[in-house]
C-alpha cells in the first residue's frame, strides 16, 4: 500500500513540474522549426545555386556579390533608405505636433483620435487602391483640379518615375501617422506634471516648457516610434505592390518586391534568398537591442 | 489613458485654442479624404468618374457598383465577383484566431506563473519571431506546405498565420498576466488546485479586456494579411485581399474605378466595423505591440 502511493505521488510530482513546459512545449517547437529553422534554411539556401527550386551545390558569396551588383537592388537600397527616412521624420513630427495639439483639453478629443487612427484598421491594399486612384493623373486629383478651372495644374508623381516613391510616402505616412499621434499622446500623458509647475513659477514660456521638458522626456516615446516605424518600412510590401506594383519600370522597387519578383518570377531563388537575409540583418540590428533592453528593465 | 493633461498646466489664450482646433479639423479632413472618395465613387457611375468628378457627390446614385464587385466582377480568370474570396477570408481567419488566442493565454500562464530557468530567452524567441521579415521563410514554408499536402488551401493559410501569430498572442497574454497577483495562484496551488484548474477558475475570467485586444489584433493582422495569402494560396482559396488587388490591377478591359472603390470598402468593413465597435482595445493591442507594457 505505502509503496503504491509514493509511487503515484513521484508520478504526480513528475506531471505537475513537467505540465506547464508540455503546454509550452507545441508553441515552441513551432516557433523553432518554422521561424528560427526556416530563417537557417534560407541562409543555407542564399549560399547555394538554386534557381527554380531549392537545390544544394554550394557557390559560396556569389549570390551576394551578384545581389550587389544588380541594378535592381541598388534601386530598391536607395529606395528603401528616402521611403523609410522620410516616414519616419514625417509621421514622428506629425504625430508629435498632434499629440501635442490634441493634448490641450480639447473638446471632443475622443472623437478627434478615432478619426486620427482608424487607417490603421485597414489593410494596405485598400490604402494602396484608394491612393492609386486618387493620385492618377487622369481620374484623381489633378484632373478634379484641371475640371475646376485650373487648366495647368500638374501632379503627376505616381507616373514619374524620378517622383513616384514620394507617393508611397504619402500613403504610408497617411496610414501611420495617428497611430505615432497616439505614442506620443500616451507619452504626453505620462509625464510629471510637478516639474511643469516649477518650470512655469519660474516664467518659462509655453514654447520653452514644450522644448525644454516636455519633449525631452518623451524619448522613451520616440524609441518606440523609431523601431516600429523602421520596421515597417524594411518589411513595406503590400502597399506597393497594390499603389505602384514597383514602377514606373523599376523606380519604387523595395527590397521585399525586389526579394519575391527574383524568387518566384525570375526563378533566381539564390538571389532573392541573399536579400531576404539583408532583410533580416537591418531589422535584427533595430529589434535585438530594443527586445533585449525591454526584457531586461522588466526583471 | 489618463486624464492629467500637460495642458493643465500650460494654459493658451482663446486665439490659440482657434487656431488649435482649425488645425486639428484640417487633419479630420484629411484622414478621412481617402474614405469619402471611396465611398462617394462607388455610388456613381464610371462616366462621372472619368469625367473628373470624382472629389463631387454622385449625380446619379447607383448601387450597381457594388452589385458588381460582390458578385458578377472578374477576378484572375472568373467572373465571380468578391463573394467567394470574402468566404474564403473568413474562413481562415475564424479558426486561426480562435487557436492563436487560446495557445497565447496558456503560454503567456505557464511564462508568468510557471516560471523556469530560461523562460525570459523562450519569451525573447518567440517575440523576435513576431518582427521577423516573413520573405525570410517564404521558400521553405511554401515547400513544407506542399509536402504537408496544404499547398493552395485555406487550412494552409490557417496554418500559417496561426505559427506566425503565436508570438503576438503570447506576448498580450503574458504582460497582461504578469500584473496579476501570483499570491492568488500559490494559494490556490497550496489547496491542491492542478495546473488547469487555476487556469479555468482563476486566470480565465479575469482575462476578458486581454482575450479582446488579443482577438481584435489577430483579427485586423490576418485579414489585413497580403504576403501570405499571395504566396501560399490557389484561385480558389485567396483571401479579400489578394482577390481585392487582382480586381484593381487587371489590365484587361475598361478600368471600373466605381466597382474597385466598392470592392476595397468590401475588404475594409470587417476590420473597420471592429475598430468602430472596439477601438479602444485595437489602441491598447497597437501600443502594447510597440511600447510594450
Amino acid at each position: 500500500m505505502t509503496i503504491t502511493t509514493t509511487r503515484h505521488r513521484a508520478g504526480d510530482d513528475w506531471l505537475r513540474n513537467a505540465l506547464p513546459k508540455l503546454v509550452l512545449s507545441p508553441s515552441f517547437a513551432m516557433v523553432l522549426i518554422f521561424v528560427y529553422g526556416f530563417i537557417l534554411f534560407t541562409f543555407y539556401l542564399s549560399f547555394t545555386d538554386s534557381r527554380i527550386l531549392p537545390s544544394y551545390g554550394l557557390v559560396g558569396w556569389e549570390n551576394y556579390t551578384k545581389l550587389f551588383s544588380v541594378r535592381a537592388w541598388g534601386i530598391a537600397v536607395d529606395n528603401v533608405l528616402i521611403f523609410g527616412s522620410l516616414y519616419i521624420v514625417i509621421c514622428c513630427a506629425l504625430g508629435l505636433m498632434l499629440a501635442i495639439l490634441l493634448d490641450q483639453q480639447i473638446r471632443a478629443e475622443g472623437f478627434i483620435r478615432t478619426i486620427y487612427l482608424y487607417p490603421m484598421a485597414l489593410s494596405f491594399i485598400v490604402t494602396g487602391t484608394a491612393w492609386k486612384w486618387f493620385l492618377d493623373p487622369g481620374i484623381g486629383l489633378q484632373a478634379v483640379v484641371r475640371s475646376w478651372g485650373w487648366e495647368s495644374f500638374t501632379f503627376e508623381w505616381i507616373k514619374d518615375s524620378d517622383m513616384a516613391i514620394y507617393t508611397i510616402v504619402i500613403a504610408a505616412v497617411w496610414q501611420t501617422s495617428g497611430f505615432v499621434m497616439a505614442m506620443f499622446l500616451a507619452g504626453l500623458r505620462g509625464i510629471d506634471n510637478e516639474v511643469l509647475k516649477a518650470a512655469q513659477i519660474d516664467g518659462a514660456s509655453n514654447w520653452a516648457l514644450y522644448r525644454r521638458i516636455v519633449i525631452p522626456q518623451l524619448r522613451p516615446a520616440f524609441m518606440s516610434a523609431f523601431v516600429v516605424l523602421a520596421h515597417m518600412a524594411i518589411k513595406s510590401y503590400d502597399l506597393i505592390i497594390a499603389l505602384t506594383g514597383g514602377g514606373p519600370g523599376t523606380a519604387t522597387e523595395l527590397p521585399a518586391t525586389f526579394m519575391y519578383s527574383y524568387t518566384f518570377t525570375r526563378n533566381q531563388m539564390g538571389i532573392g534568398a541573399a536579400s531576404a537575409t539583408i532583410m533580416l540583418m537591418s531589422i535584427a540590428a533595430i529589434m535585438v537591442p530594443y527586445i533585449w533592453s525591454e526584457l531586461r528593465e522588466k526583471k | 489613458m489618463s486624464t492629467n493633461a500637460s495642458s493643465q498646466i500650460i494654459r493658451t489664450g482663446s486665439g490659440a485654442r482657434f487656431v488649435i482646433y482649425t488645425i486639428l479639423a484640417l487633419f479630420c479632413l484629411y484622414y478621412l479624404l481617402p474614405l469619402y472618395v471611396m465611398v462617394v465613387n462607388s455610388l456613381k457611375p464610371l462616366s462621372e468618374i472619368q469625367a473628373g468628378g470624382m472629389m463631387a457627390l454622385p449625380g446619379e446614385w447607383t448601387l450597381d457598383p457594388w452589385k458588381s464587385a460582390w458578385s458578377t466582377a472578374q477576378i484572375g480568370v472568373a467572373a465571380t465577383g468578391l463573394k467567394p474570396y470574402f468566404l474564403n477570408s473568413i474562413l481562415m481567419v475564424v479558426p486561426a484566431v480562435a487557436i492563436s488566442t487560446v495557445l497565447g493565454a496558456l503560454n503567456g500562464y505557464v511564462l508568468t506563473k510557471w516560471r523556469f530557468r530560461g523562460d525570459t530567452i523562450v519569451f525573447g524567441l518567440l517575440l523576435f519571431g513576431c518582427f521577423i521579415p516573413f520573405q525570410m521563410v517564404l521558400i521553405p514554408m511554401a515547400r513544407m506546405l506542399g509536402l504537408m499536402g496544404l499547398a493552395g488551401t485555406v487550412p494552409g493559410l490557417i496554418f500559417v498565420h496561426l505559427v506566425y501569430g503565436i508570438g503576438f498572442s503570447t506576448l498580450y497574454f503574458r504582460n497582461y498576466y504578469e500584473q496579476f497577483p501570483t499570491e492568488l495562484v500559490r494559494a490556490a496551488m497550496i489547496d491542491g488546485a492542478g495546473f488547469f484548474t487555476i487556469f479555468y477558475r482563476i486566470m480565465l475570467p479575469s482575462s476578458g479586456p486581454i482575450a479582446v485586444v488579443c482577438i481584435i489584433w489577430q483579427f485586423t493582422n490576418i485579414w489585413n494579411d497580403f504576403l501570405f495569402g499571395a504566396s501560399f494560396s490557389d484561385f480558389d482559396s485567396q483571401p479579400m485581399t489578394v482577390a481585392l488587388n487582382n480586381l484593381v490591377q487587371s489590365s484587361t478591359g475598361v478600368k471600373e474605378y466605381n466597382v474597385h472603390f466598392a470592392g476595397a470598402i468590401m475588404a475594409a468593413l470587417p476590420t473597420l466595423l471592429v475598430y468602430i465597435v472596439a477601438g479602444r482595445y485595437f489602441v491598447r493591442g497597437l501600443m502594447a505591440g510597440s511600447v510594450k507594457g
